[in-house]
């Protein structure tokens, strides 16, 4: 059986992560990670370093023997610091190092189930457990298919299944009216979504979130120190403040490191009616910003209602807190009044966020990716040779499709035969 | 308990029928066909052709375990063509063109001369029922048959309804009267069922057509047989001819569209998409002007003629006109209009994979009662309820076909596991593992199971037994040395002087290598058969692929050994969603594998699935 790793723990609900490979080969893989040897004790501090033979992390080394473990397989599990930068750079170590595979999700537990190692207290527990899973994942495949890459996995699905249909039907209605020579058709297809999966599997998306951060808009009136807080939390003079309304024209970003996370935090043009053109502008762009960043802190008045809708997660305080008599929910970036609190919420908030947005998940959908962009390409070389090797190049198509049906949900035979008889004209 | 008269009963003649009734009797089990009339026996309602692609690996299939059709179609074949000859030997497919009085005679002589195997002419109007239990069948004249299990294959006979333009009447078949009471106690089991339809061309008097002008398509030079054991023609050749609908034909089509029974909306059942009429090719591809037709002798001594392609139910003078608008077809007679039949199928999710009702012991179903079309599909079926049902008389474990070891497996798990939304046939895209399951190999795949069952005849299991003799000894042959690239080189092969050394099959598995070029290297191949060459060949050019698979077939298995009780209350899941609960309540899957291919159901649910599985074995064995 395949040897399989993931993040074993939710990204940000700690400040440790694990990292589990579980398979016969989890020694070997983990071995190729690791300065040193792998403990002999069972457990060690080994420093680990990519392929390029750079550091990433140290971790403290776990190993457990087959069948004393949670899989009753081999397993190696890695604790290292919860950063996503690092979880991820490991988790991109291992794939490139080993020939093992991102698990399916459940699929460590479907192990365990398999080899036995759970009593009937665990299994009865395990529904709960798989079922939150289900719901994360049905939330994050929520997230995904709302998101550009949805669109794209349609494309996918649709350009696929157009190939896969063009081949199929000179194969299986040979005998009929259909085009002999498919080649030049296919082939374009596959180029535009190996294309594709190229720039995806890149990382383009999914690195740039992690390297340029969660945004954290601050929005408010103008004057009402959002300026300030923002130095205050980025500890340096980042904006220029002044006494004067509508200072902030542009947005000024500061990205910093809130608790692990990469947070780039936002101070926008302050909200208010203007005629100034050139202002008026600036507020526009703010507005936008605000309302597409992460997570947004209201500075505002009891009853102050502001021109951006307020999202769910979004935090609400009373500004200037140094010139306000009453206490309570309030801040000043002047003071320092309030500001480890709301330091603790925004982190506190994104860290529930990236947990729902997985990043193991987002590494098995690089996998599938990967996977099918090889068999994508081969299909491709394959088809140079004409219709006499069509039912290689479908087979490559067809290990292609299924690489892809986790991201693109399932592309069955019944897609296929859909589409050959809505474009061809068949039956004797 | 009363002594039964027969271990298994079968119910219809046709292709379904007769493969059920000869595999249950090959097992040794006593076994009767009851058929409407003995002269329907092998009797093809519509095309008189067999074969083609995936069809033609399932007639392999059914020959494998020594079923009557293949070799039926071989000695009534009279036009054999191999289709995609020039792709790859896994797509290809044997076809023939077969004279219909030769396989209706032979079929009914195989059958007359098969041991424990009776025939009875005579309708079947009821099931005698034990305890639940299907127990024997009730004639028209009131007569009884006891049994230990039936098998139905009615095909179309349930609530069949013939229509000719306007004009419809209930039949199963032109001239055939549908089975109404049979139908009656079959709605008293409360199983789903669907109305599909299906339609024929008219048949036209050979003498009428000018073949002189048209074009004609011979079959090929050497001809492909389906049966394993077949080394010679039997029949007399001959070659179909050639001609196209034209404008004139599609105006005369679309004036009339409104009295054919299906545009004049007589007919509400679902039909096949690959087998349109030709009033739905106008309609659908209204931008084709012209549709090819194939005109097939349907025998050596008959001047019938099937116009493949012009399937319609237009009214009688609307078929005469258009099929005088055709090339060569100006004086031609129709000795038999075209129609439509409409028919009663039953949903069938509702069988387990040995096509057995899961509700009603005793009962199997084959053929095209389950919502299938084509003799093939037909044939298979009833070679899968034969042999189970015959199995289950003799105490002995089913034979389970599955999706890694035969086409006859990816199709009964497509319909019991999804059930049919249009009649069901065969292509060679719905088995995911076509590059192993090929037309040439069957016998590999199926006939050491069927030496093991008893259902092979010696004749067969000594041929086959010297065939693989002679196939593990040039395998042996070809792994047994290693060769430097200086060494291949050297005969003349162009290979990468990577430093590699390859084995003889690793060599045959280049695009431009065939066995032959592997003799100067090793000399021992030389008086290898030349069939055995071209399997070896077939072999290394999937080796690559085939392994790759053997990882995805390995999962497949695994999940299939982990069994779901037919009685599973999927509701007591925790953590499945209704959805998925109501699928898989409907479809009850037999394994977790089976589960995993019910449309909508993911990973996460089966763990959930096979957690409980788990759970309840655990419960079950703290119970002993
Ligand atoms: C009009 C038409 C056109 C078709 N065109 C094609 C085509 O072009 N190509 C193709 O591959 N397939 C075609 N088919 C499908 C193909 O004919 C069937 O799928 C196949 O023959 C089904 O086989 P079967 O054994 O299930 O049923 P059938 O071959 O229909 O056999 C049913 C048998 O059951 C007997 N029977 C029925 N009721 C009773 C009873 N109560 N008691 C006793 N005996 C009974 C009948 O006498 C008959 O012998 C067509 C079918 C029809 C009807």
């Amino acid at each position: 059986m395949d040897t399989i790793f993931a993040l074993a723990t939710a990204q940000g609900k700690a400040g440790v992560a694990v990292i589990r490979i579980s398979g016969s080969l989890a020694f070997e893989t983990a071995r190729a990670l690791c300065v040193k040897p792998l403990p002999k004790s069972g457990r060690g501090l080994r420093v680990l370093i990519d392929e390029a033979g750079q550091v990433l992390d140290e971790a403290l080394v776990l190993t457990f023997e087959a069948p004393k473990s949670f899989t009753g397989e081999n397993i190696v599990e890695f604790q290292i610091h919860g950063g996503i930068a690092v979880v991820s750079a490991v988790l991109k170590a291992l794939e490139s190092c080993s020939d093992a595979r991102i698990a399916e999700p459940g699929e460590f537990t479907r192990r365990a189930l398999e080899n036995g190692q759970l009593d009937l207290a665990q299994v009865e527990g395990l529904a709960d457990l798989i079922d939150a899973e289900t719901e994360a994942q049905r939330k994050q495949a929520q997230i995904i298919l709302a998101g550009a890459l949805g669109e794209l996995a349609e494309k996918w699905r649709a350009d696929l299944i157009r190939a896969a249909s063009l081949i199929e039907v000179t194969i299986d209605f040979a005998d009929e009216d259909v085009p002999i020579d498919v080649t030049p058709e296919v082939s374009a297809l596959l180029s535009s979504v190996i294309l594709d999966l190229e720039r995806e599997t890149a990382g383009v998306r999914i690195a740039e979130r992690i390297r340029s951060g969660f945004e954290v808009a601050i929005v408010g009136a103008p004057n009402v120190g959002k300026s300030t807080l923002l130095n205050a939390l980025a500890g340096r003079d980042a904006a220029i403040t002044s006494e004067f309304a509508g200072t902030t024209r542009d947005i000024i970003e500061v990205s910093m490191d809130l608790e692990g996370l990469p947070v780039t935090l936002l101070d926008t043009a302050g909200l208010r009616e203007t005629d100034d053109h050139v202002e008026g502008l600036g507020i526009e762009r703010a507005k936008n910003r605000a309302v597409s960043a992460d997570l947004r802190v209201f500075l505002v008045e009891e009853n102050e209602i502001l021109d951006i809708t307020v999202q769910k997660g979004d935090i609400r305080l009373l500004p200037k807190a140094d010139i306000r008599p009453e206490a309570g929910n309030t801040i000043s970036g002047k003071t320092g009044e309030g500001v480890d609190q709301l330091v603790a919420d925004i982190s506190s908030q994104l860290k529930l966020r990236a947990a729902s947005a997985g990043i193991a998940t987002r590494a098995r959908h690089k996998d599938a990716m990967n996977s099918a962009l090889a068999a994508l390409n081969e299909a491709k070389q394959i088809l140079q040779n004409g219709p006499e090797l069509y039912d290689i190049a479908a087979e490559e198509m067809r290990s292609a499709i299924r690489a892809l049906e986790m991201l693109v949900g399932r592309v069955g035979v019944e897609n296929l035969l859909d589409e050959i008889f809505a474009s061809f004209c068949l039956g004797k | 308990m009363k002594h039964s008269d027969y271990d298994v009963i079968v119910v219809g003649g046709g292709h379904a029928g007769t493969e059920a009734a000869h595999a249950s009797a090959r097992l040794g089990v006593r076994t009767l066909l009851v058929t409407l009339k003995r002269a329907g026996i092998g009797v093809m309602s519509c095309n008189p052709a067999i074969g083609g692609l995936g069809k033609g690996h399932l007639v392999r299939e059914i020959d494998a375990l020594d079923g009557v059709m293949g070799k039926i179609a071989d000695l009534a074949g009279i036009q054999f063509r191999l289709l995609n000859r020039r792709k790859g030997p896994a797509v290809q497919g044997p076809r023939a063109q077969s004279d219909r009085a030769i396989y209706q005679s032979e079929m009914l002589r195989a059958t007359e001369n098969q041991e424990s195997l009776d025939i009875v002419e005579g309708e079947v109007t009821d099931f005698i029922m034990i305890k639940g239990h299907v127990s024997g069948v009730q004639l028209a004249d009131g007569s009884e048959i006891s049994s230990k299990s039936v098998i139905l294959t009615s095909g179309t006979f349930l609530r069949g309804v013939v229509h000719i333009g306007d004009v419809s009447r209930p039949g199963g078949r032109m001239g055939d009267k549908p089975s109404i009471k049979l139908a009656e106690r079959l709605d008293s089991f409360k199983l789903p069922l669907g109305r599909l339809k299906t339609g024929t061309p008219p048949r036209l008097d050979g003498r009428t057509i000018n073949w002189d002008v048209l074009d004609s398509q011979p079959g090929d030079d050497d001809p492909v047989f389906f049966s394993f054991m077949t080394k010679r023609l039997s029949a007399k050749q001959v070659s179909c001819g050639i001609t196209h609908t034209n404008q004139k034909t599609h105006d005369i089509i679309r004036e009339n569209l409104e009295r054919s029974a299906m545009y004049g909306g007589h007919i509400d059942g679902v039909g096949p998409r690959y087998c349109p009429s030709i009033e739905d090719k106008i309609v659908r591809f209204s931008e084709k002007t012209s549709h090819q037709i194939f005109l097939e002798p349907e025998g050596v001594n008959d001047h019938t003629i099937y116009p493949n392609g012009i399937s319609t139910s237009l009214p009688q003078d609307v078929q005469y006109d258009y099929v005088r608008s055709i090339f060569g077809l100006e004086n031609a007679k129709i000795l038999q209009p075209g129609y439509a039949i409409e028919y009663d199928y039953i949903d069938p999710r509702t069988l387990t994979s040995q096509l057995s009702l899961k509700d009603i012991p005793g009962l199997y179903l084959a053929g095209q009662i389950n919502g299938t079309t084509g003799y093939e599909e037909a044939a298979a079926q009833g070679m899968v309820a034969g042999l189970n049902a015959a199995l289950s008389c003799l105490n002995k474990e089913p034979f389970v076909f599955c999706r890694s070891n035969s086409y006859i497996g990816v199709m009964i798990d497509d319909l019991t596991t999804n059930g049919v939304s249009e009649p069901y046939r065969m292509f060679t895209s719905r088995a995911e593992f076509r590059l192993s399951l090929r037309a040439d190999n069957a016998d590999q795949r199926l006939t050491p199971t069927g030496v093991e069952l008893g259902c092979v005849s010696d004749a067969r299991k000594a041929l086959f037994g010297e065939k693989m003799d002679q196939l593990t000894k040039a395998r042996d042959v070809l792994d047994r040395q290693i060769f430097t690239p200086t060494q291949i080189q050297r005969v003349g092969i162009k290979v990468n002087q990577d430093g590699n050394k390859r084995t003889g099959t690793a060599i045959l598995a280049f695009p431009d290598v065939n066995f032959e070029n592997l003799i100067a290297l090793l000399p021992e191949l030389s008086d290898t058969s030349s069939d055995i060459r071209r399997q070896v060949e077939r072999d290394a050019l999937y080796a690559h692929y085939i392994t790759r698979q053997q990882k995805e077939i390995a999962a497949m298995k695994r999940d299939e050994g982990y069994r779901i009780p037919v009685d599973f209350d999927y509701d007591i899941v925790d953590g499945l969603s209704n959805e998925v609960k109501l699928k898989l309540t409907r479809a009850k899957p037999e394994s977790l594998a089976q589960a995993s291919r019910v449309e909508g159901v993911t990973p996460a649910a089966l763990a959930l699935l096979l957690a409980r599985l788990k759970r309840d074995n655990i419960n079950k064995a703290r119970a002993v």
